[in-house]
This record gives C-alpha cells, structure tokens and sequence, in this order.
C-alpha cells in the first residue's frame, strides 16, 4: 500500500486559497511562520486580506476576534504549540466565551515536527482547545482532509475552530470525493474483531496495522475521528457494541487527548475494554520523524501489538 | 444618538453614572467601586458626546465602538448603557445576579445591548480594538473605535504586543485611553510593578500621546477633538484619574479598588454624590 505523501500543511494553505476565493470576507492572520503554514499561498493571491502579526500570538488571537466582530472571518495561522499554548487564554476568554467565528489552523503538530525538537514539538493540542466550551476541534488525516477541513472549517462552522496538522509529508489515504462532515467520523476498514480509531497521521499507521492484523485473521474496523470535538458519539458506541474492544491511537499525549474524548463517550455509553496508543507523559525529543515514530511507539507494529493485547481482554 | 455638548450636562451625567454604580454595587454585595468611579468622566463623555451610537439600533454597522479592556470597570459601562437607553435602568439593580445580562465582567454572550465584547481578562482589550479598527480600514468605513485601558493593565505583556500593532497598520481611527488612577490591588503601580513613564512608552511605540486630567470635561472633550485630527498613528490619551472619584472615602484607597459598599457607607456616598449633583 504505497500512496503519494504530501504534507497536511499543503492542504491548510490550499484551503485557504480556495476559501479566499469564494468569499471576500475571509481574512488571513500570520505570526512570521508564513511559508512553513502556507499562509504565504494566501498572502501572494489576496495581500489586502492578509495580515502579518508578527511573533505575538496573543495579540494576533485578540486582533482576529475584533476583525469577527466586524463581520470578518479570520484564520490564524502558526505552529499549533504557539496557537494553543501560547494564546490559551485569549483563545478561552476572548473568542470562545465571546463566541466569535474565529479559525486557528495549527501547523507543525506532534513529534514529527522532527529535529527542531520539543519545544516546538506541540502534544498537547487536541486536549488544550477541546476543553474550551465552543471549540471545534479537527485533525485531519492527510492532505487531502486537511484542505476539506480548513474549507468546512469556515463552510459548516459559525465559531471557533481550531485545526490541527503537521509538517512532515504523510501519505494520501482520503480520496477528493470522500465526504467529510464535521462531527461524523470516517469507517476506512470494516471489521468485527476489534476498532482502532486514530486521528492526524496515526490513521495512515492504523489502515496498515489492520492489513497486517489481516494476516493474523484478526478483522479490525477502522475509524477515522477527523472531528474530536464535537465527537462522533454514534459511532463510537456503535463500534463498542459490534467489535466489543476500542484502541485509540494520536500523535499527541495521551491526558487528555482523542483517546481520552473516545473514552468518556465509551464508559458512559457501552463499557469495553480499551487501550491508547500515544506519547505517555514525556516529551520529545530531535531527530527524524520517522526515527522519532518508531522510538515513541508510534507505529502500525505497535498498534499490531496493543491490538493482540487488548483481544485478550475481550469477554 | 443626541450629543451633549454642555460641559454642566455632562459633568451631570458623570455624576449619575457615580450613583448608579454605588447603587448596583450595594445591592450586588461585590464588585469594583474604585476604577468604576475613576472613569466615570471619561465615560460620561464619551457615551453622551464623543461617540456615534444608536441605543435603537446597537447593531449599527458604522458605530463607533467602545472595548472597555478594563472590564471589571464594566458597572460604568452599564450605567451609561442604561442612562442612554440601551435598556432599562431597572435592569443594573441585577447585576452579578444568576442569570443577569450582566455579568461580573461584560460577557458578549449575554447580548446585553451595547456589549461589543466579553473582557475582563487584563490585557486583551487592546488587541481586540487593533481588529476591528483594522477591519474599519479594510471596509473603508468612517467609524472609530475607542479603548479603555488601566494603569495596573498594562503591565501585561499583550498590552505592548498590541502597542506595537496599532502604530505599524498606521490605526488613526483608534482612540485608546489609560485610565491612570494610579493604584492596582496590591497597592501603588509603581510600587507593584512600575508602569512608569505611560506616555513616553507609547509615545517611542509610535503613538500620538496626550496626557490630561482624566476628571475635567473640557480636557476629554479636547482630547478626543484632538485625537481626530491625527493622522496616520494612533492615539492614546493617559488620563490621570484619581481612583474611587467622587466619594471622599473611596478616593485613593486600593482597598475599594474590589469592594462594595453597604449600609450607612452606601448612604454617605449617595449623600455625596447627590449634593454634589444638586450644586
């Protein structure tokens, strides 16, 4: 199964252009990472609409939300570790409880941000902004998801939303015509034995476990969670009843995060045994991002693992 | 919206907005008396001479806008609501109340008429009010937009991020105010942390500055005639103010900068403030 790889950020900055497009009132914020979000796709078309912000994140949140209240549909982008950590606090008190349509795209996610290391290397995102009240919370699965999700992002949501996406070139798995609807989760793989349900570039490392769980006669369904909030709560449970064990695999802590979101819905839905696949209370570290995947445990030989382990649990 | 241009009539209004927050804020039992009192000028004119408003239509595309960053002055906000007409007075004797449109600090989601923004975290006021004069750029439109900072406030880091913004998209239709009453919970902003010089710090950010006596009428009038006629950067007025304005007890006390008054206090200050309405 060798698919192309593109970056995720590719497609943020190619949504942008499109959305750019088709509506005049859509306005682009940048702090200084311009060509590493693809911003500067945006800023070349429209530099009327595009507005540098320099390395003040927090000012850059605060000067979207007036830009929404005058009408305006700003997207900021940055790396996801400054747009959710940095500006936390504007993003709670100043967009989400004023309810502004505000979108944040957050590029350079994850450990596969590589050698720059932990300090850019954001982890704790997806549980960052889906604690606030308001906020969509997206990671998308590839390039091809990540240009639909900056798209709905602003087609299919009047409020704050924050998208969340990497750097690293990972292969295309999601097809043009796919559909894709905030909050309704993807079946990639059918299968009865056991779900894995990952978000991000897990999903690609998901599908290939499930071929090799295949081989080992072991049919596992596989979900793509694009939308960790508002969460597909149906699905979920859904899986939960028919394959009786759910594996959550992120690119992102494990506190917190998309497994953390499944779990509330699985133990006060229909209790089965779970595991999560994830960064365990650590944080990264330099290197390359392939050498990082394997070393974090984040990878479909992993997944391979935690799934046989957690079959054995099944009653 | 009719514009007073009486300095007696405003000095007026000044005075009734004192009363009603020493109203609200007796019979919320909380709330913040001190920088509520010390803006009541500025306020006052604003809301009753300087601003383009319209209690019948606060929607209004090409109003002026008011971000009070210093939100926990919000009980002067309400009363000039209320005393404009954007709801009833009778609404302010809710305030901090369950299910109040008026909350503790201003929440935009309660859509109390008037209320452009939810603020009250210090420091994010400023950036807010960048947006949307930037958004008036964008659009071409006339409207200005007006920000109220307080002296303790910015000793946030955003505040000077946002300082920094404000000059360089060359923002002359934003007029922001410090109210510098000089005082902050712990005690003397130069004590606390030194904010110290206000104006020449804005003024090296590439602001025009005008520094004045944040109680005299004629001044703030003056000083928002004036900021109008700069072009090119914006305008920040540094408006020494004394903290708790109007009630002799209160007056540059930290210790009411979050207090309400009760019982005979509330009557000494009623006392005050109506004789002083009636001279």
């Amino acid at each position: 199964m060798e698919l192309n790889k593109k970056p995720t950020r590719d497609g943020f900055g190619e949504g942008l252009v499109v959305l750019g497009e088709k509506y005049s009132n859509v306005v682009v914020l940048s702090a200084d990472l311009t060509d590493s979000t693809r911003a500067n796709w945006f800023r070349e078309k429209f530099p009327d609409r595009f507005i540098s912000m320099g390395i003040a994140e927090q000012d850059a949140v605060g000067t979207a939300a007036g830009l929404a209240l005058c009408g305006k549909i700003p997207i900021f982008a940055t790396f996801s570790i400054f747009a959710s950590g940095r500006a936390w606090e504007q993003v709670r008190t100043t967009i989400c409880y004023s309810n502004l349509n505000v979108k944040i795209g957050g590029s350079h996610s994850g450990i596969s941000v590589g050698a720059d290391g932990p300090t850019h290397q954001a982890l704790e995102e997806i549980a960052l902004m889906r604690v606030i009240p308001r906020m969509t919370v997206i990671c998308p699965a590839d390039y091809v998801e990540t240009k639909k999700a900056t798209i709905a992002s602003v087609e299919s949501c009047d409020g704050p939303c924050y998208i969340r996406f990497g750097r690293a070139a990972v292969p295309v798995l999601t097809r043009e015509d796919d559909p894709f609807i905030i909050g309704k989760a993807n079946e990639l793989r059918s299968g009865d034995d056991i779900t894995i349900i990952a978000c991000g570039a897990m999903t690609y490392e998901a599908l290939k476990a499930a071929r090799t769980l295949e081989e080992k006669g072991v049919e596992a369904r596989v979900l793509n969670l694009h939308t960790i909030k508002p969460i597909d709560t149906e699905q979920i449970i859904k899986a939960a009843k028919e394959t009786g064990a759910i594996l959550t695999v992120e690119e992102h802590q494990l506190m917190g995060g998309m497994g953390s979101a499944v779990a509330e819905v699985v133990v006060r839905n229909c209790p089965v045994p779970m595991d999560f696949i994830g960064i365990n209370d650590v944080f990264g570290e330099s290197g390359s991002p392939d050498k990082l995947m394997e070393f974090f445990g984040l990878t479909a030989n992993n997944i391979v693992d935690k799934a046989l382990g957690l079959l054995k649990l099944k009653g | 919206m009719n514009k007073i241009s009486s300095i007696k009539d405003l000095e007026e209004k000044a005075n009734l907005i004192r009363l009603s927050i020493i109203d609200m804020l007796n019979k919320a039992g909380s709330g913040h008396p001190g920088g509520s009192l010390s803006i009541a000028d500025i306020i006052a004119v604003l809301y009753f001479n300087e601003m383009n408003h319209d209690p019948s239509r606060p929607h209004w595309e090409n109003r002026d806008r008011m971000i009070l960053s210093k939100g926990h002055a919000c009980p002067a906000l309400y009363a000039a609501l209320a005393e404009s007409g954007y709801f009833e007075k009778s609404e302010l004797a809710t305030l901090r109340r369950m299910g109040s449109r008026l909350q503790g600090h201003p929440g935009r989601d309660k859509k109390l008429p008037g209320i452009e923004v939810s603020t009250g975290s210090l420091g994010h006021g400023l950036s807010i009010a960048n947006g949307v004069a930037i958004a008036g750029k964008m659009d071409k439109a006339d409207f200005r937009v007006y920000c109220i900072m307080g002296d303790g406030e910015i000793e946030e880091g955003q505040i000077w991020e946002a300082a920094m913004t404000a000059p360089h998209y060359k923002l002359d239709n934003l007029c922001a105010i410090v109210d510098n009453n000089d005082l902050q919970i712990d005690g003397h902003v130069s004590e606390v942390m030194n904010p110290y010089p206000i104006d020449s710090k804005f003024e090296s950010f590439g602001w025009n500055v005008i520094n004045i006596n944040g109680h005299d009428i004629e001044a703030i009038l003056n000083a928002f005639a004036d900021a109008k006629k700069v072009t090119g950067k914006p305008t920040v007025i540094v408006a020494k103010t004394i903290k708790g304005k109007g009630v002799s007890f209160m007056e540059n006390e930290a210790c009411w900068h979050g207090k309400a008054p009760s019982g005979e206090l509330t009557e000494c200050a009623v006392d005050e403030l109506k004789a002083c309405l009636e001279d």
